[in-house]
């Protein structure tokens, strides 16, 4: 194999497993050093600098970083990055004043259509630049989906207020209780740039399912019915709920209906149980508050007596996997099941809808009814000066990938008014400075310690299903805090190996308590994986391979279970390995913001 | 600096016969400095100890004083371990042995403490065969009092002081030949593929096995001009490679005639040794001795094993001593009363 190529910031980057997981790519183990040291408006400014809604992402996030956490690889658990994150955001200081302002006006003006999570971004990101931000949303305040969508006893409003009023206070101007009908309205008006940001807003219905028609009174669309519930149109459900549906929208649909007035409510699924598309902890947090889940069934009829709806039947299936690894639901063949309901929710998945935009303004979209966008770098769509991002973009997704979204289509925006080519993108601001403070001490805590993971406390079950809106995460204290946050395994402090200095004493590979470091003949990879100490089997983690050393051997490190415990420097005599800490910034419009050091 | 080594190991770590992982058969964090060669051969024994699936608790670490000494802190944490005088390490271990024969024993020494202060019971050690193994980690200074020349230093080697030393060194390996040792090997800390296979095929030979490791002292003499650094020592190595097979495992590697001998060894266990060249001969002490001396008249450093006798006597058959260890033996059978004594008595008249 070749010499790794640790001039790549995307090689050490890929280390930082959390970091490289987040859509957003935030700095994970630095914030949690942070939290570690106290620091907790730092820690919240590093958050706030990369994803903007560290409150919000801190209770809602989809957190794709902690299964790809390293900690989960050596125990049981991987490090509770996502509460930590709310750790930052409940004990920091006011920080008002840390926040950027609107900068001097440059004389672009640009149009956000939807004031989500990626609107909010764009805003975020150029509106220090001193563009002109215009924001349309049909909402009476800023949010969108963080606001309608997600129930309040997990997304305290005041805290999604002050973390949208962040953007907003940016001289941002906001017009809500707006719906634009025509984008062509808004090209007349010659904004420099549009960014549509207005998410996808239509739950899927079951339009042909037999009764649909005639019970429509107690059936809802799921996204339609917690909107309605967030702005208190809706404030009692019946007491047996049936919620249609296996993902995050069907368990806030059916922990929502215990708030009010459901007792018997069922979440009834087509998948099987391990494969449904909501998180583990939203599917336990449901089972804790009484909620069954049924799966593979799927429904076959809504069932009225008088006129009004008494249940639904379903047939039950089984997953088959053909030769191609694809599944099939196959019927069992057994007797249809029925269950009484009062109310049903179907909250089987979202569809994109774009009847306001005109097709003479040049947009087009693909068959799935999404934008044809130039490719998931610049968000541009078909018509030059239109961006999209967040879940218009793609479809449905979530809050951190909308914001990292909303980054991109600001650095385009930025690009596209200063009228340079979008293709070239700006790189990472990238930092490696080395960590040794003595001849073996290091300037971050080396040693992971054995603690395990720690559930967030809850309140109690009967109050918090008495309330709609009373959060029912209580969040870490700060020593549960502390020890949580010193679970973190430091990835960013990277191990780098210099040739030249290795007298290959072997003394890394002795100490190191897992087995990471081999001193090997080259060889291809396949077969250099297997030559380890331990062969590295897990294959999206790289293996950092040295130049030939004096012997003619290589060095080879699996970068997989690598504790960054900084053991393999320690004992080296000749510093040919060193603890480096690697700072990564994804590229934004504006430069970096916020300064922490 | 990290006195602690952290809990988490690599979750597919492969395990021996026994269950055990290499980790099972740490020791504590070392204390020596970063790159000591010293911690290579901790390493190399522990490795020896797992792959042979040997009980920790039926293994016994001896040794005397010196940074070589300090050495069994740092490897089988689960074994029983007695750190003894300066150079007296051969009585502990030849006491510890007469009381407990079915121990696995191991001594760890260094180049003062085996040959200036503890040569007299090295030799004697030796001698009598003892069932052990004897490593000298051997880096040709006292680096625990700042790398003054020892007596296994080279003639001409510089210290780091400057000094060119005026003496002969003492070859160990080579007095061990001629004193009659059973198991003679060298290696260095450096080449655990050697060290490894050497340190097995000892501890299952039945008697004394002594074994001379080059280990480069990475803070006192590590320097250009020194004869026992890291560089020096791998461009003047002659290495013989060899495998070691135990009894339960089947021997899959075919090995050409000529350059290779396999001595089966008394518990059954087999080593495939690839010699320098044809005529040497690891039986034959002559051959032996020749070999090693031939080499270091080029300036070479002979690796392996040298000489082995597979079917020597130890000590303990040598002098008829009980059978089993004596905390089996029974208050009658230690203590068998004035009957036998008499008879004994009788027997003289």
């Amino acid at each position: 194999m070749k010499p790794t190529n640790t001039n790549d910031p995307e090689y050490f980057h890929k280390v930082v497993d959390c970091q490289y997981a987040c859509p957003a790519h935030t700095p994970v183990p630095e914030y949690i050093r942070l939290i570690a040291q106290e620091r907790y408006s730092d820690a919240y400014m590093i958050n706030w600098e990369s994803n903007v809604f560290p409150g919000v992402l801190g209770r809602t996030c989809d957190r794709p970083c902690e299964p790809a956490c390293r900690r989960g690889r050596v125990e049981e658990e991987p490090v509770a990055i996502c509460r930590l994150k709310r750790v930052a955001a409940d004990f920091k200081d006011d920080v008002s004043n840390r926040m950027p302002k609107a900068g001097p006006k440059n004389g672009k003006k640009i149009a956000l259509i939807g004031g989500g999570p990626a609107s909010l971004t764009v805003a975020r990101d150029l509106a220090p630049l001193g563009y002109e931000m215009h924001l349309f949303d049909a909402q009476v305040k800023g949010g969108g989906f963080m606001r309608s969508e997600i129930p309040s006893f997990r997304l305290p409003e005041s805290v999604l207020d002050e973390e949208v009023g962040y953007v907003l206070d940016m001289g941002v101007h906001a017009q809500f209780d707006t719906y634009i009908d025509s984008l062509q309205s808004i090209l007349d008006k010659e904004y420099d740039a549009v960014f549509v940001g207005c998410g996808a807003p239509r739950g899927r219905d079951l339009p042909k399912l037999p009764g649909r028609a005639e019970a429509d009174a107690n059936i809802h669309i799921g996204l339609d019915w917690l909107a309605n519930v967030a702005f208190d149109h809706t404030q009692t459900i019946g007491k047996r709920v049936i919620v249609l549906g296996g993902g995050n929208t069907a368990m806030d649909c059916c922990r929502t209906s215990r708030r009010l007035g459901g007792e018997d409510v069922k979440v009834i699924v087509r998948s099987p149980f391990d494969s449904m598309k909501a998180s583990p902890w939203e599917k336990e947090d449901a089972i804790h508050e009484g909620i069954p889940i049924i799966d593979n069934h799927v429904p076959k009829e809504f069932v009225l007596e008088n006129g009004k709806l008494v249940g639904m039947t379903f047939e039950k299936v089984e997953a088959v996997f053909d030769k191609d690894g694809k599944r099939n639901l196959v019927p069992t063949g057994e007797e249809p099941a029925f269950y009484p309901c009062d109310d049903v929710l179907i909250a089987i998945g979202q569809e994109n809808a774009f009847p306001w935009i005109e097709e003479s303004t040049g947009v087009r979209f693909t068959s799935w009814g999404t934008p044809i966008i130039n490719d998931d770098e610049t968000f541009q769509s078909t018509r030059k000066e239109v961006f999209f991002g967040g879940d218009a973009a793609f479809g449905p997704s979530n809050i951190i990938t909308a914001v990292a979204h909303g980054h991109k289509a600001a650095v385009s925006i930025d690009l596209y008014c200063q009228g340079k080519d979008l293709s070239v993108r700006p790189p990472p601001h990238v930092t490696l400075v080395s960590q040794k403070m003595g001849i073996h001490e290091w300037s971050y805590d080396s040693i992971p310690v054995d603690d395990k993971r720690e559930a967030v406390p809850l309140v109690d079950l009967k109050a918090a299903l008495k309330s709609r809106t009373l959060e029912v995460e209580l969040g870490f204290d700060l020593d549960t805090a502390f020890v949580q946050a010193e679970r973190c395994l430091n990835c960013d402090a990277q191990t780098v190996f210099t040739e030249a200095n290795c007298i290959e004493c072997d003394a890394c590979t002795d100490i190191c308590p897992t087995s990471c470091i081999s001193f090997v003949e080259n060889a291809p990879e396949a077969e250099l994986r297997q030559s380890l100490l331990v062969p590295a089997e897990t294959l999206d983690q790289d293996i950092y391979v040295s130049d030939t050393l004096e012997t003619g051997r290589v060095l080879v490190k699996d970068e997989d279970v690598c504790l960054h415990c900084g053991l393999c420097a320690e004992r080296c005599p000749t510093a040919a390995w060193d603890m480096q800490m690697f700072a990564y910034n994804l590229a934004k419009a504006a430069p970096i913001l916020t300064e922490v050091t | 600096m990290s006195y602690i080594k952290p809990k988490f190991r690599h979750p597919n770590l492969p395990t021996n016969r026994l269950g055990y992982t290499v980790a099972d058969y740490d020791g504590a964090v070392s204390t020596l400095c970063a790159g000591c060669g010293h911690d290579s051969i901790s390493a190399a024994i522990r490795n020896a100890c797992f792959a042979s699936a040997l009980e920790p608790h039926r293994i016994a670490k001896i040794s005397g004083i010196g940074c070589s000494s300090k050495m069994p802190t740092y490897f089988l944490g689960k074994s029983h371990g007695f750190n003894s005088v300066h150079g007296r390490m051969p009585s502990v271990a030849t006491g510890a042995s007469l009381a407990n024969r079915d121990l696995t024993y191991v001594g760890v020494s260094g180049d003062g403490d085996t040959a200036s202060i503890g040569m007299g019971q090295f030799i004697h050690l030796i001698r009598r065969n003892l069932n052990m193994t004897y490593i000298v980690a051997n880096n040709g200074c006292y680096g625990l009092t700042k790398g003054q020349d020892s007596a296994t230093a080279d003639l001409g080697s510089v210290s780091k002081a400057g000094d060119a030393n005026p003496f002969d060194g003492i070859d160990l390996a080579s007095l061990a030949i001629l004193q009659g040792a059973s198991f003679v090997g060298r290696s260095f800390s450096g080449d655990k593929t050697q060290l490894e296979p050497l340190i097995r095929a000892a501890m299952a030979h039945k008697g004394f096995a002594f074994i001379d490791v080059v280990s480069p002292c990475v803070t006192f003499n590590n320097h250009a001009g020194s004869t026992k650094s890291y560089s020096e020592t791998r461009d003047h190595l002659d290495v013989m490679p060899l495998d070691f097979v135990p009894m339960r495992e089947e021997i899959r590697t075919q090995y050409a005639e000529g350059t290779t001998q396999s001595v089966t060894l008394h518990d059954g266990s087999v080593i495939h040794l690839h010699k320098a060249d044809t005529s040497y001969r690891s039986d034959d002490r002559k051959s032996a001795m020749h070999a090693v001396q031939t080499a270091e008249d080029e300036g070479r450093i002979l690796t392996g094993l040298l000489y082995l006798d597979p079917d020597s006597q130890d000590l303990h058959q040598n002098i008829q001593l009980a059978s089993r260890p004596l905390n089996e033996l029974g208050k009658d059978e230690l203590c068998p009363g004035s009957k036998v004594l008499n008879s004994i008595n009788e027997g003289l008249r």
